[in-house]
């Protein structure tokens, strides 16, 4: 594999995490690493367990694979494979896999010398899983309160659990997700199209830089976040996606049983227009 | 840095405001899975708000049944203008006429129906009038209702609860008054009403479903729209407006009755949703046959604010729970209520689920209205 000049002086032994240089080295462009053999003993077993469960269920369909958590009588203790076991497994190899691929990152930064906030983002979707697939189940009593493995089982367990308080879009931390999720998405079509638009002149015209694209929005909106800013932003709106979505749902069930209309009648109790 | 230390600062404050309002409730909580794992179809309750609620519903003491008697006297032998309890034994009419009063009229005694110094015929009151009706509407829901009363059946404590007017009415609602004229006009929702669990739903639906007998599908046959149901999204929200009161004058969620992927279908439904679908139809002959005919029998002051009677629902005999009274049946005690006093109602067809008819829900229940 092609490498760049100024890649080869980077590639350093050393900044592991454990094992000293145990599977310190690159395979082409891509650092392996202790958790990068960690990760493909994860993901490969992982999806090894989900292609048995897929075998023995009744479906080859890709949208109708289904490993399913055990039954709630199961409580915390341990199913059989067939009958929710597999689940648990799978559970275990994905958060093996998610938390090693994170610590990869971890040593490529320590390698780099640089901040360690890829990572960390990476932490915080990692986060939303685990509480969705262990925090949640534990507070509850039961692993069959997980979700279950699958394109459309998934979606009708969210649409089931929703239906369970009535009309989720009155969960607080829902409407908090949701917005950050969306104001993630124009930031990074506001960002995206901007560097674009300066890096795309017409045609003999030479390519702006960063006095034009705080101009533009100084015209547009009266400020520019400025180009540290907006990475900065982008990051706080990501995160802010990702833990509020863990919110949402670690609270419904935990934290409230009923409707969550009903949640929001200490705002219609408020003294000053009751 | 500064900037970036007020946000999380910010973002701290929020989840602290977040976690301050509002009351918050606590594991552990009690769970029941209603359908397959990982479905989702699970029900999950807080014992410490159920369980009070479930201790609150008391049962009054039972009256000693009347002796057996082989050639009783009945009471449409012995006393005039007895229209429903005449087939009853005088021990038995006598005791029946106890255990109401017990049930309905407890503070203000016989007198709520009988004038002092007149005769027990005379229908002066009329309380008495209603209360006649209502034994009718008893022995016929006992005896015609079954696929939704089943074996437990009702007396009248179970809507009453030792109050002359059952807690749980519903009059027709006019919505909030505004200033504002047409300006001000909320279409029947947007009001955080307690109808619909404080939802912006339509905050009268039961006078379209539960009164008259409008449409309650709205769910499509099929996953992409086709054109071919006419169902708009008002629409879809008056049907969310009454299952939203159902499920809270039941303590349920919407999985105790509905697979949500589709919540037409039967065969994933559970076997609650067919008493339910009964229930709206019982709810809704007990409006129109027994309860809105006696209008002009009620004084003024017990109309709502349109002029209507108060009229049933759910929560009339629901009150928070799957089953009234937590369960508890009366009427093995007092089988006087449970008898016909005429033909019983013809009965509905029921949806049945796993037949071959149940995979179109539509055709199913639109032949059995």
């Amino acid at each position: 594999m092609a490498m760049l000049s100024f890649e080869r002086k980077y590639r350093v032994r050393g900044g592991t995490l454990i094992g000293g240089d145990l599977f310190d080295f690159w395979v082409g462009p891509f650092y392996v690493g202790f958790f990068g053999v960690l990760t493909m003993f994860f993901a490969v077993l992982g999806t090894a367990l989900i292609v048995w469960g897929a075998a023995m269920g009744p479906t080859w369909n890709l949208w109708q694979i289904n490993i399913a958590p055990p039954d709630l009588s199961y409580g915390l203790a341990l199913a059989p494979l067939a009958h929710g076991g597999l689940w648990q497994l799978i559970t275990i190899c994905a958060l093996g896999a998610f938390v090693s691929w994170m610590l990869r990152e971890v040593e490529i930064c320590r390698k780099l010398g640089i901040g360690l906030h890829v990572p960390i983002a990476f932490g915080v979707a990692i986060f939303a899983y685990f509480v969705l697939v262990v925090v949640r189940p534990l507070l509850l009593g039961a692993w069959g309160h997980g979700f279950p493995y699958g394109i459309f089982s998934h979606l009708d367990w969210v649409s089931n659990v929703g239906y369970q308080y009535l009309h989720f879009h009155y969960n607080p931390a829902h409407m908090l997700a949701i917005t950050f999720f969306f104001t993630t998405t124009l930031a990074l079509s506001l960002h995206g199209g901007l560097i674009l638009s300066v890096t795309n002149p017409k045609k003999g015209e030479p390519v702006k830089t960063a006095e034009h694209e705080n101009t533009f929005f100084r015209d547009f909106i009266g400020y520019s976040i400025g180009a540290l800013g907006i990475h900065r932003l982008g990051l706080f709106l990501a995160i802010n996606a990702g833990f509020w979505s863990a919110v949402c749902i670690v609270i419904s069930g935990p934290f409230w049983t009923r409707g969550w209309p009903e949640w929001w009648s200490w705002w219609l109790d408020l003294p000053i227009w009751r | 840095m500064i900037s970036l230390n007020r946000i999380h600062g910010l973002a701290v404050l929020s989840a602290a405001s977040l976690l301050l309002a509002g009351c918050w409730e606590r594991p552990p909580v009690d769970s029941k899975q209603v359908g397959y794992r990982g479905t989702g179809m699970v029900d999950i309750k807080n014992p410490r708000i159920v369980g009070p609620r479930i201790a609150e519903q008391t049962v009054p003491e039972v009256i000693p049944a009347a002796p057996p008697e082989e050639a009783p006297i009945l009471a449409s032998q012995v006393y005039e203008n007895v229209q429903v309890l005449g087939d009853l034994s005088v021990a038995e009419f006598a005791r029946a006429m106890v255990a109401l009063t017990a049930w309905v009229s407890p503070e203000q005694s016989c007198l709520y129906c009988h004038v002092e110094g007149e005769s027990m015929a005379a229908d002066t009151l009329y309380t008495k009038v209603v209360a006649r009706r209502m034994l009718q509407m008893n022995r016929d829901l006992n005896t015609g209702w079954t696929s939704h009363v089943k074996e437990t059946g009702v007396t009248c404590y179970t809507c009453h609860r030792g109050q002359p007017v059952p807690a749980e009415i519903w009059f027709a609602d006019p919505g909030p008054k505004t200033a504002m004229g047409a300006a001000g006009n909320r279409f029947g929702q947007n009001a955080a009403a307690e109808s619909v669990a404080l939802a912006s739903l339509p905050y009268d639906p039961f006078t379209p479903f539960l009164l008259q007998d409008q449409n309650i599908r709205v769910g499509s046959l099929q996953a992409l729209p086709d054109g071919s149901n006419p169902a708009g999204t008002k629409t879809a929200e008056w049907t969310y407006g009454l299952m939203m009161h159902m499920s809270d004058s039941l303590g349920l969620n919407c999985t105790g009755c509905h697979q949500s992927r589709f919540f037409g279908i039967w065969e994933e439904s559970t076997p609650q949703r067919v008493s339910a679908w009964h229930g709206i139809r019982m709810a809704r002959t007990l409006n129109v046959e027994y309860i809105e005919p006696l209008t002009p029998v009620f004084p003024e002051n017990r109309l709502g604010p349109l002029g209507d009677v108060g009229k049933v629902y759910c929560a009339t005999c629901h009150q928070g729970l799957q089953k009234p009274l937590n369960g508890v049946s009366m009427l093995k005690d007092y089988p006087e209520f449970g008898k016909p006093w005429r033909e019983p109602l013809p009965r509905l067809v029921a949806p049945e689920t796993g037949t071959e008819a149940a995979a179109e829900p539509v055709a199913t229940t639109a032949a059995a209205q």
